[in-house]
């Protein structure tokens, strides 16, 4: 049976999920960004030669640093926060809060591993 | 309009793949923090401290490949591309690979709806499953 939606795109699109609606879009967002940029990593490294390396040296840049570390803290992070909700059903009553705490851990975390990034990349 | 799942009692929904998958990526999500936290300790042990900065650390924990620390001081490559180690990154690709393409089937789920559709999907997704695991295996083996 197909799935049916009663909700319009326009609707969609308006729907306000504040926080929860975040953590669900950029937990998405970044597994994408996993799946592929790991994907095209595994592909080059296989290939090898010019081609191989030239896709590779483009993971050692910088601002792809800084992207792709996005990606795995918050996947990392928001999973565990997922799957402690998950296996203990409990703590859904409190997601918001845990939400808030995820945050707290992130972004310290993620901010001073951009800024080490940067560093590196500028040679200081 | 079909019964949705959500409707019925717990015991009525039983153990089919969709939930046995469900299980799977936040088991396989915990065996990824252990992979990880092995990676680090066992670079630590192999004289990361000395040798590495915390990024390439990092690198190795995400995948304790020894091709991640060519770039580095480390002395003794032999030691970092041990038979233990590519039995570790294996299995972390193994659970990685698994963990991803059905996690891109969770999403290509949202936006497929036609049941011939989602069968096309799980089709592809198997296969590409299948290949990345050989290819990884090799680039770990053959490194």
């Amino acid at each position: 049976m197909a799935l049916k939606r009663n909700v319009s795109l326009a609707t969609a699109l308006r729907y306000k999920g504040q926080g929860p609606m975040l953590t669900y879009f950029l937990h998405r967002f970044s597994g994408l960004g996993m799946a592929i940029f790991i994907t095209i990593h595994i592909l080059a490294s296989f290939v090898g030669g010019k081609s191989g390396v030239f896709v590779n040296s483009i993971y050692e840049n910088w601002l792809f640093q800084i992207f792709i570390f996005f990606c795995v803290m918050f996947h990392a992070i928001n999973g565990m926060r997922i799957t402690i909700q998950d296996l203990w059903p409990k703590a859904i009553k409190y997601e918001r809060e845990a939400i808030w705490v995820e945050w707290v851990i992130f972004l310290p975390l993620y901010l001073i591993s951009v800024l080490v990034i940067l560093r590196t990349a500028m040679g200081v | 309009m079909a019964v949705k799942s959500r409707n019925l009692s717990l015991n009525k929904r039983g153990l089919n793949f969709e939930m046995l998958m469900w299980i799977f990526t936040r088991l396989s999500a915990l065996a990824m923090y252990a992979f990880i936290l092995f990676g680090l300790i066992g670079a630590l042990i192999m004289g990361a401290r000395t040798q590495m900065n915390f990024a390439d650390i990092m690198r190795w924990a995400f995948m304790p490949n020894v091709t991640h620390v060519q770039n580095t001081n480390v002395s003794n490559f032999a030691l970092w591309a041990s038979p233990f180690w590519k039995v570790i990154a294996s299995g972390l690709l193994l659970v990685a690979v698994a963990h991803g393409v059905h996690g891109l089937v969770v999403i290509a789920d949202d936006y497929l709806a036609a049941p011939r559709a989602r069968q096309i999907v799980r089709i592809i997704s198997i296969v590409f499953m299948l290949a990345m695991i050989v290819i990884g295996a090799y680039v770990i083996w053959s490194s």
